[in-house]
């Protein structure tokens, strides 16, 4: 069943880049899903490490849209930073608790953190990241919390 | 319609290209390592989006619009990891942040500064 649809997406995936529907094209498709698929298979057979995805459809979507209107602001505060002719740059590391279970959503929560300029996850740690911020404000930590939760809540979707 | 689509595009494009240069001048402004990946990342998410979001509709409804989306999907995911990536080999290798422009304690507080860098970790 999961070959199946990885299949489909694969195919769906060489159709929509190639956009040359000869039979020729479409045959090298074929060939590469089913290679790919064979390889796959192999390695899943060999390590037994598959990732899954536990998140919940639209509340990822909704958080994909909170984030970009979060990406916008830190933009925007870091823009005027660096036209600013004094820069007002205010360096500090420390460290934040991460509640999410799984790996998937502790690399979401830890790329949306890198993503919004102004912070970036340096380290990770049982439990936390290390966090570097380049202009610090005690808001940072009640912003990062929040973030932290949403994420959680989106991971904890298929439990309900 | 079109007129609308064109300009839009257009203010798309150049704002991304002002955030690029933006964050150009940034790199080269700010004082260190640390402080310049964060001028950096302008360039990664708000260029980048705008960038793609300006020839997406440049393009219209066309293949080449799902082409982009799913570049944009790529760079969503990659950009932040590579900018970790840089970040973890430079704190690894024993690289932190200025001391002269790095965070200090308010006044009130009395105790030590967390100017001397976390290490214990």
């Amino acid at each position: 069943m999961r070959l199946v649809g990885t299949a489909i997406l694969m195919m769906a995936l060489w159709l929509l880049m190639s956009g040359i529907y000869k039979p020729l094209i479409i045959g090298f498709g074929v060939i590469s899903v089913v290679i790919t698929l064979w390889i796959t298979r192999r390695m899943d057979r060999t390590d037994n490490d598959a990732v899954e995805l536990n998140l919940g459809l639209f509340k990822s979507i909704s958080y994909f849209g909170w984030l970009m209107v979060e990406i916008v602001k830190a933009n925007w505060a870091v823009i005027k930073i660096i036209l600013s002719p004094k820069m007002a740059i205010n360096q500090h590391m420390f460290h934040i608790d991460h509640t999410q279970k799984t790996d998937v959503g502790q690399v979401i929560f830890a790329n949306s953190i890198t993503l919004t300029p102004g912070t970036i996850a340096v380290e990770t740690e049982t439990g936390g990241f290390l966090i570097h911020a380049v202009s610090y404000s005690s808001d940072d930590l009640d912003a990062l919390a929040d973030m932290d939760a949403r994420v959680t809540k989106i991971e904890a979707a298929n439990d309900v | 319609m079109s007129i609308l689509v064109e300009v839009l595009s257009w203010v798309f494009l150049i704002g991304g290209s002002v955030c690029v240069i933006i964050g150009s001048i940034g790199t080269t402004r700010f004082p260190d390592f640390w402080s310049r990946l964060h001028a950096a990342s302008i360039t990664d998410s708000a260029g980048m989006i705008l960038l793609i979001l300006g020839m997406c509709l440049q393009a219209g409804f066309t293949l080449i619009t799902v082409k982009l989306i799913i570049i944009g999907i790529f760079l969503f995911i990659t950009g932040p990891t590579t900018t970790h990536a840089v970040a973890n080999a430079a704190w690894v290798s024993g690289l932190r942040p200025d001391k002269n422009t790095s965070f200090k304690e308010p006044t009130t507080k009395t105790g030590k500064s967390s100017n001397q860098k976390p290490n214990k970790n």
